[in-house]
């Protein structure tokens, strides 16, 4: 046996006893100790079921038949339970409130200890010395409460090292993390890799994100099996990515628009091996011939926020001096870390909350007065997570809930229903149960049954938080859809992007104050609104800098309405 | 936030009841609530609650803290004693085995001494467990519950459950928040006075998201936590389990003597749970 | 039994969740009923949910520790009698787990009875057996009129769980329709 081989698939299968089809099909593979290894792979392709039999909760919780081998340090997993499993594979999920099981941070970090029977005395030094590694010493009597997401996931990562483990699989650790704390967590990743050695597993779909530091390998996943095994630079510049629905970085993005070859030569696996000399020319010339689209005719103001202010106690201001102004069939996306007040400015738009100082307008007419229930027939929110709005089981009676409330009458709901369920493309699923559709769909159910009630503004809390690219795609466009129909779109969200694709404005709040409302190329290459915002600039505006492209942010914007143009042919 | 994010408002404070280890609290409360529980001696119970009420003092509990609960067990503790002199108006004379009636109120229904002094026994050992419960809650570190009761006995898979209850009920009261808000948005209309059919279909328009989407999470939870090696073991050790010092072995050996005094008070003074005057 | 005592992860974190979403539905939703100062405590609808998916001891912990919780946080101390007796309630509720068709996504009639029975059987010896019993005992409380609460507990708890926990049970069956056995329409 070699002994650099830690992890080592041998033709192995595996099928959920629920399902009809294997997850995975005659899966091999060797990954060496040290490697630092990405998963990559739109959503239902295998790859966490992947991680699931690295880590033993396959078949520890969910069972399967399994054909074919998997031996981690030489010996069959098959053989061992996933307690003796968890000593060498450490697992960060990807739901840091799921997995922080512990009231304190410190706590949570001796939860494997604790089950291990070891003494307070030890476990407090042994929580101390990891909770440096990570920078949480300071932070180990705070309630997850009290803690970012970002530290919450510092918290988990401690949590799994304190075990000394020899792999450590992440599992999606982007999925619920702000631009700047999800680059962060990538570049934590990295010096752990660098100063332990250690074994580390990516899984995750956000390619471009994950290649802020260098990766040893990809694996791109499709349909169970593994398509493609290469290093950074061969991979993007072949055509996998697209062919299997994983969003490619958008500097290569922007190379390929510009006709530039796309090859191993010109290092385009990361923007810092970027040759960008080569490229300079090609990019200046296309930037040049774009077309920037005709400015749209001024439309009514449809929102508008005059000087408001609100807090929950009266002592600490949650928001101060908002001001804005939102334009009928306007699609403006909301963003700033959390906490900076996105939610609660949304809840006082829907009347959930009461404004303690200032206006809010719709149509130029103040609506203090109007109840929650007459708000929602103007204004409309979406929650970010489906489930819980969803409250019957038919998809007909879930849409239709909101106007039966109103008393309405039964054959004026039949057509209202029918009508919306044709403009959300829910029509051929009208008598499914609400239970058989997929994740999308369901999203879909929920802004149905909003849109039912005819609100001609729409808030939507992180729209496609979680979904592959083409879920995300099939999502933005359906909202496009929706909003060429008149309806004006709020997009509560921190996904570059999203706002840099589809959300023309952004409205950027800190602090609890609006810090930029701008065009959203203008947002994501400014570094002072980039660092109140904890977002990070887009790889379009470093490709700009690298090629001596003198207004970058010009450049961002012809690449989004060049982009738009490809896109709406 | 206003919005009462945890389930006690804990804060750690300078006082040496905030400083005893939660296992110490956890057994006196238990100690002190089972010497009123068990004892029907006036006496005894006022001196307990007096110590009690002096501990609450102690611990610098305000009373804005505590307003809503002392509210609400005054409305219980008065409703228990009409309620029960309507059930049973002849308790007392039954317990105590003797009869002064006071005056006929209606029927069959006469006021006796005998009745009024059970009622009153019952108001005071009724009252006087809400302090020790009060402080017991409001001065001891939610992070100490779960190891405080697996100390005692309790098994430590089920101690783990309550230390989950306080860990995730913040969350769901949040999504409870997030969920009626937006059935309220839809119409649902949870003040309108309705029949019974209607008020159940109007619960479970909140109540079916909110429990549905909390079963995701048990998966979820559940998976974290047998990755991290819970249940192995018969036993587990605690983070947050302090050492004995020495005025928690004060405190314990005080209320465990208090324990002691109620029940040998009962045994070799009253020879009853009862302290009869009329005799 | 076919093993309906056994204790996983699961079982515990199914208690845990449930407790605390038993505490919330303790304190915030319930149904005024028609005797005065009662209401119908939709929680029990909950536990009957967790016992039939989980087990009496997930069911009999959820509304222990959540009983005991609500109460400590309205009155500052536990009413024991009554939280051990939900406790006992809720853990028989969960003698309906594996003896239902509820996670194959069926909860017809026969489960339906299936689980009433259970349930009131759960709810006749915890309200007229265990409470009143340990009134008594605990607190020397009057027979007659512990016994009479007893019986309203039984009878309007019967109802919550019975009503409350079908319609949950019927709603959870329905999510576990699989995917892949509806066509479309046109």
């Amino acid at each position: 046996m070699d002994e650099q081989v830690i992890i080592e698939f041998s033709d192995f299968s595996f099928q959920y006893y629920s399902q009809a089809e294997p997850t995975l099909h005659e899966i091999n593979l060797k990954i060496h100790r040290g490697e630092k290894v990405l998963i990559v792979g739109p959503s239902g392709s295998g790859k966490s079921t992947l991680g699931h039999c690295i880590n033993g909760l396959i078949p520890f919780s969910y069972k399967g038949a399994i054909t074919g081998s998997l031996t981690i340090k030489g010996e069959d997993t098959q053989k061992k339970d996933i307690y003796e499993l968890s000593k060498w594979v450490g697992t960060v999920l990807q739901d840091s409130d799921g997995q922080f099981v512990g009231l304190t941070a410190g706590e949570d970090i001796a939860f494997a200890l604790e089950n291990d029977n070891i003494p307070p005395e030890v476990m407090h030094e042994r929580v101390r010395k990891v909770a440096e590694m990570v920078e949480m010493h300071y932070l180990l009597t705070s309630s997850p409460f009290e803690l970012s997401g970002g530290q919450k996931q510092r918290t988990s990562l401690a949590g799994v090292m304190v075990d000394d483990v020899d792999i450590l699989l992440f599992d999606e650790p982007l999925a619920n993390l702000d631009p700047a704390t999800g680059k962060t967590a990538i570049e934590i990743i990295d010096d752990i890799h660098q100063n332990s050695g250690k074994t580390i597993l990516i899984i995750e779909h956000r390619l471009e994100d994950v290649l802020h530091r260098h990766v040893d390998r990809i694996l791109v996943m499709k349909d169970g099996r593994i398509i493609a095994d290469r290093d950074a630079h061969t991979l993007v510049s072949s055509d996998i990515l697209v062919e299997t629905g994983i969003r490619e970085p958008l500097y290569v993005t922007a190379l390929k628009y510009a006709g530039v070859d796309v090859s191993p030569e010109i290092s385009p696996g990361y923007i810092t091996t970027l040759k960008a000399e080569v490229t300079q020319t090609a990019l200046t010339e296309w930037q040049d011939k774009i077309q920037s689209p005709p400015a749209k005719p001024k439309k009514p103001i449809i929102l508008s926020l005059e000087d408001v202010h609100f807090s929950y106690d009266g002592i600490h201001p949650i928001l101060q001096d908002i001001n804005f102004d939102i334009q009928e069939g306007e699609i403006v996306s909301l963003v700033g870390k959390n906490g900076a007040g996105k939610s609660t400015l949304s809840k006082l738009i829907c009347g959930f909350e009461k404004l303690d100082r200032g206006i809010i307008r719709y149509y130029g007419e103040d609506i203090k007065d109007k109840t929650i229930k007459e708000r929602a027939e103007i204004i409309g929110v979406v929650l970010q997570n489906p489930n819980q709005m969803i409250s019957k089981s038919l998809i007909f009676d879930e849409i239709a809930l909101g106007l039966r409330f109103r008393d309405v009458p039964e054959e004026e709901i039949q057509e209202r229903v029918e009508k919306v369920l044709k403009v959300c493309g829910l029509s051929p699923f009208r008598s499914w149960p609400i239970s058989a559709l997929s994740y999308g769909q369901k999203k879909r159910v929920t802004i149905a049954s909003i849109l039912v009630l005819g609100p001609r503004i729409l808030i939507l809390d992180e729209p496609t938080a979680g979904q592959d690219f083409r879920h995300y795609t099939e999502i933005m466009e359906f909202l496009e859809a929706i909003n060429q129909l008149g309806v004006t779109i709020i997009l509560i969200t921190h996904d570059m992007h999203l706002m840099l694709e589809y959300s023309p404005r952004a409205i950027v709040l800190a602090g609890g104050r609006i810090v930029g409302d701008t065009a959203a190329s203008v947002v994501l290459t400014n570094d002072a609104i980039i660092e109140k915002a904890n977002l990070k600039e887009t790889s379009l505006f470093n490709l700009a800098q690298m090629s001596h492209i003198p207004d970058g942010t010009r450049f961002v914007q012809r690449f989004i309405d060049y982009d738009r143009s490809v896109r709406h042919q | 936030m206003t919005v009462k994010m945890k389930l006690f408002s804990y804060n750690l404070m300078d006082t040496f009841i905030h400083h005893l280890s939660g296992l110490t609290k956890l057994i006196c409360f238990l100690f002190l609530t089972f010497a009123v529980m068990y004892s029907y001696d006036i006496r005894v119970i006022l001196a307990i609650t007096a110590f009690s009420i002096f501990l609450l003092l102690k611990s610098k509990i305000k009373f804005r803290q505590i307003r809503t609960m002392v509210l609400y067990v005054l409305i219980f503790i008065l409703t228990n004693a009409i309620i029960s002199f309507f059930f049973s108006p002849e308790m007392g004379v039954e317990i105590y085995g003797t009869r002064h009636d006071i005056c006929k109120l209606y029927g069959r229904f006469y006021l006796t001494q005998e009745q009024l002094f059970y009622s009153l026994t019952k108001m005071v050992k009724y009252a006087s467990v809400v302090p020790l419960g009060m402080i017991f809650l409001l001065t001891t570190n939610p992070s100490e519950f779960a190891s405080s009761l697996n100390r005692v006995g309790t098994p430590y898979k089920a101690s783990y459950a309550v230390a989950l209850t306080l860990r995730y009920f913040p969350d769901i009261q949040r999504d409870y928040r997030d969920i009626s808000q937006a059935q309220q948005a839809r119409g649902l209309d949870l003040s309108r006075k309705a029949k019974f059919i209607s008020r159940v279909k109007n619960s479970l328009l909140i109540v079916i998201p909110l429990i549905f989407s909390s079963l995701d999470r048990i998966e979820l939870i559940s998976n974290a936590m047998d990755l991290r090696g819970f249940g192995k073991g018969k036993s587990r050790t605690w983070y947050t389990a302090k050492k004995f010092n020495r005025q928690d072995i004060l405190a314990l050996t005080v209320s465990a003597l208090i324990f002691i005094g109620s029940i040998c008070v009962s045994v070799f003074i009253n020879h009853s749970r009862f302290y009869n005057p009329f005799i | 039994m076919k093993g309906i005592f056994k204790v996983t992860t699961k079982t515990i974190v199914a208690a845990g969740i449930g407790a605390a979403l038993f505490a919330l539905l303790f304190m915030y939703v319930k149904i005024p009923s028609w005797v005065p100062e009662t209401s119908f405590q939709t929680a029990y609808g909950l536990s009957a949910l967790i016992g039939t998916l989980f087990g009496p001891i997930a069911a009999g912990l959820a509304a222990f520790i959540g009983h005991a919780i609500s109460d400590a946080v309205q009155y500052g101390s536990p009413w024991w009698s009554w939280v051990i007796a939900s406790g006992v309630a809720s853990f028989i509720y969960g003698f309906a787990f594996k003896r239902t068709k509820v996670e194959e996504g069926v909860f017809g009639i026969k489960d339906i009875l299936t689980f009433n029975v259970i349930q009131i059987i759960g709810n006749v010896i915890a309200w007229i057996g265990v409470a009143p019993v340990l009134d008594i005992l605990i607190y020397a409380e009057p027979v007659e009129l512990v016994f009479t609460q007893g019986a309203v507990a039984a009878l309007l708890n019967s109802i919550s769980a019975g009503v409350i926990g079908t319609l949950l049970l019927i709603a959870y069956a329905l999510t576990r329709t699989k995917k892949g056995s509806l066509s479309k329409e046109a």
